[in-house]
C-alpha cells in the first residue's frame, strides 16, 4: 500500500513545472510537498493565506502563526508572501493558481469531481475545495483507483454531490494516469506489470487505451 | 463609535458588554489568529444563545470549541468542521445548527459587509447543491448567483500589535479572516500581544486602520495547548 502511495506521489511530482504556482489539497496531495526539491522555483499556495510554503525541516522550531490549510506547521521559501483570506481566494477565483492536486471520493469520465460530502455519513463542510476545483487552471486528482472494498472510484458518472463539474484535467492512481478528453478517459500511463484488461475491469468508466503510445510508471 | 482616546479596556469589561444571543464574528483559521483570550473571557462571562461566524470550529477543548462544548452556541456559520469532532457530534445530535459556506464565499460575504456593500455576484458553485435556492440574475449575457453580505453585532479579532487608538498589525498566517471581520461588525474588539502608543507602529505596515476598531485589549501569548495538533494527514 505504501509503495502504491509513493508511486502516485512520484508520478504526480512530474506534473509540476518550475515557475508555477501550485496548491496542494488536504490529504494525499499534501504529501507531495516532500517530493518537490528545495531548489525548484515553485511557489506552493495554501488557501489560509500564504504563497511560498516550504515544509519544516527536522529540528526547525514551529512558528505558531505559520500553518498550511491542513493545519501543519510550515515555513516559507524566498519569494513568499502572506495575505488575508479574501486575497487568497481572489488569487484562486482569478485563476492565478496554475495547478492544484486534490483527492477524490469519485471522479468521472466527464471530469466531474466529488470529494467533500457523503450524505448521511460525512459532511464536515467544503472548506476551500469548491473554489479551487472550479477556478484553478489545471486540476490533477490523486487517489487510489479503487476504494477499500475494491469498488471503482473512476466512474462513468459521479453519484455523490459534486465539488465542481468538468473541472478535472488528469487523474493519477496506483493503477493508471488518465486524461479527461472530449472522447472520454484516455490512458496515458499504466502501472508497471498491469494488464490493460485488468485496468478496464477495475474501472467503471470506459477507457481509451492505445497500447502503442501508453507509458509505464 | 468609541472615541480614539477611550478604546483600551480590560478584558472582562470588553466582553461583558456583549449581549446574550449576539451574532459574533471570530477571527482565525485553525489556531493562528484565533482570539483565544477573548473567547475564554466570553466563556467566563456567561452569555449564551450565540451565533458564531468563524472559518472553522477550532479543535476540541480550545477556542470556540469550548463555547460549543458548554452549550453557549446556538448556530455556527462556517466553512469546515473537519478538525473538531465534538462540534461534528453537536451538529449531528441537533444541539448546534451549522450553516456551511465555501470558504472563499464566506470570506467575501464578510469583506462585502466591511466594505459597506449589500452583497456580490458570483459563479462559484453553479451546478452544485451549494447554489440550490440561490437567487440568480443575468448580467452581460451570463447568469450570476447573488450572495448577500454577512453582518455581525460583534467581531473578536486577534492582532500581533496594536496601538491604543486601535490600529492593528497581523502576523504571518494569523491574518486570515481577521482584517475582514475587523471591518464588518458593529463593535470590533481586538486583542493584541503588544500594545503601543500612537506613532509607534510603522504607518505603512498597519493592516487595519483604527477607524474600524472599537476596543483594544492587551493579552498574553497563546499557550502551546492552543497550537495546532498533529493530524496524521
Amino acid at each position: 500500500m505504501a509503495s502504491d502511495t509513493q508511486r502516485i506521489l512520484a508520478r504526480a511530482a512530474r506534473e509540476v513545472i518550475p515557475g508555477q504556482i501550485v496548491n496542494l489539497g488536504i490529504g494525499l496531495p499534501t504529501r507531495l510537498f516532500h517530493y518537490l526539491p528545495d531548489e525548484m522555483e515553485v511557489l506552493v499556495h495554501s488557501e489560509n493565506g500564504v504563497l511560498g510554503c516550504r515544509p519544516r525541516r527536522d529540528g526547525e522550531a514551529p512558528d505558531h502563526d505559520m500553518i498550511d490549510s491542513g493545519g501543519a506547521y510550515i515555513t516559507t521559501r524566498p519569494g513568499a508572501s502572506v495575505f488575508d483570506s479574501a486575497t487568497s481566494f481572489a488569487m484562486i477565483r482569478r485563476s492565478r493558481v496554475d495547478l492544484t492536486f486534490m483527492g477524490a471520493f469519485e471522479v468521472d469520465a466527464d471530469g466531474n469531481l466529488a470529494n467533500w460530502k457523503i450524505p448521511g455519513k460525512f459532511s464536515p463542510g467544503i472548506g476551500g475545495a469548491m473554489e479551487l476545483a472550479q477556478k484553478v487552471r489545471r486540476l490533477v486528482v490523486l487517489c487510489s483507483h479503487n476504494d477499500k472494498h475494491g469498488n471503482p472510484k473512476i466512474l462513468a458518472r459521479c453519484r455523490l454531490p459534486l465539488t465542481a463539474s468538468g473541472c478535472v484535467s488528469r487523474i493519477i492512481t496506483d493503477k493508471a494516469v488518465m486524461d479527461v478528453t472530449p472522447a472520454g478517459l484516455a490512458v496515458v500511463d499504466i502501472a508497471e506489470g498491469l494488464d490493460p484488461a485488468d485496468l478496464r475491469a477495475a474501472t467503471e468508466a470506459p477507457l481509451l487505451i492505445d497500447e502503442s503510445r501508453m507509458g509505464r510508471f | 463609535m468609541t472615541l480614539l482616546t477611550e478604546k483600551v479596556r480590560d478584558i472582562e469589561a470588553a466582553v461583558a458588554a456583549i449581549p446574550e444571543g449576539a451574532t459574533i464574528m471570530v477571527g482565525g483559521f485553525g489556531s493562528p489568529g484565533t482570539p483565544f483570550a477573548l473567547l475564554d473571557a466570553l466563556l467566563e462571562s456567561g452569555q449564551g444563545g450565540l451565533t458564531l461566524i468563524k472559518n472553522d470550529a477550532n479543535e476540541p477543548g480550545i477556542g470556540i470549541g469550548r463555547l460549543i462544548e458548554a452549550g453557549r452556541v446556538k448556530r455556527l456559520i462556517t466553512s469546515h468542521l473537519g478538525l473538531n469532532r465534538t462540534a461534528i457530534e453537536a451538529m449531528n445530535a441537533g444541539r448546534l445548527e451549522v450553516i456551511f459556506h465555501p470558504q472563499g464565499l464566506l470570506a467575501e460575504k464578510i469583506r462585502c459587509a466591511g466594505a459597506g456593500h449589500g452583497g456580490f455576484l458570483t459563479d462559484i458553485g453553479q451546478g452544485t447543491e451549494i447554489a440550490e435556492g440561490r437567487r440568480e440574475i443575468e448580467l452581460d449575457g451570463r447568469p450570476w448567483g447573488i450572495e448577500p453580505a454577512l453582518h455581525a453585532d460583534v467581531a473578536l479579532v486577534h492582532a500581533e500589535r496594536a496601538d491604543r487608538y486601535g490600529n492593528l498589525i497581523y502576523r504571518a498566517t494569523a491574518s486570515n479572516f481577521n482584517p475582514l471581520m475587523a471591518m464588518a461588525a458593529e463593535q470590533v474588539i481586538a486583542q493584541a500581544y503588544r500594545l503601543d502608543a500612537p506613532g509607534e507602529l510603522p504607518i505603512d505596515a498597519i493592516h487595519t486602520p483604527c477607524a474600524f476598531v472599537s476596543q483594544v485589549v492587551q493579552v498574553d501569548r497563546a499557550t502551546s495547548e492552543q497550537g495546532v495538533r498533529p493530524h496524521g494527514l
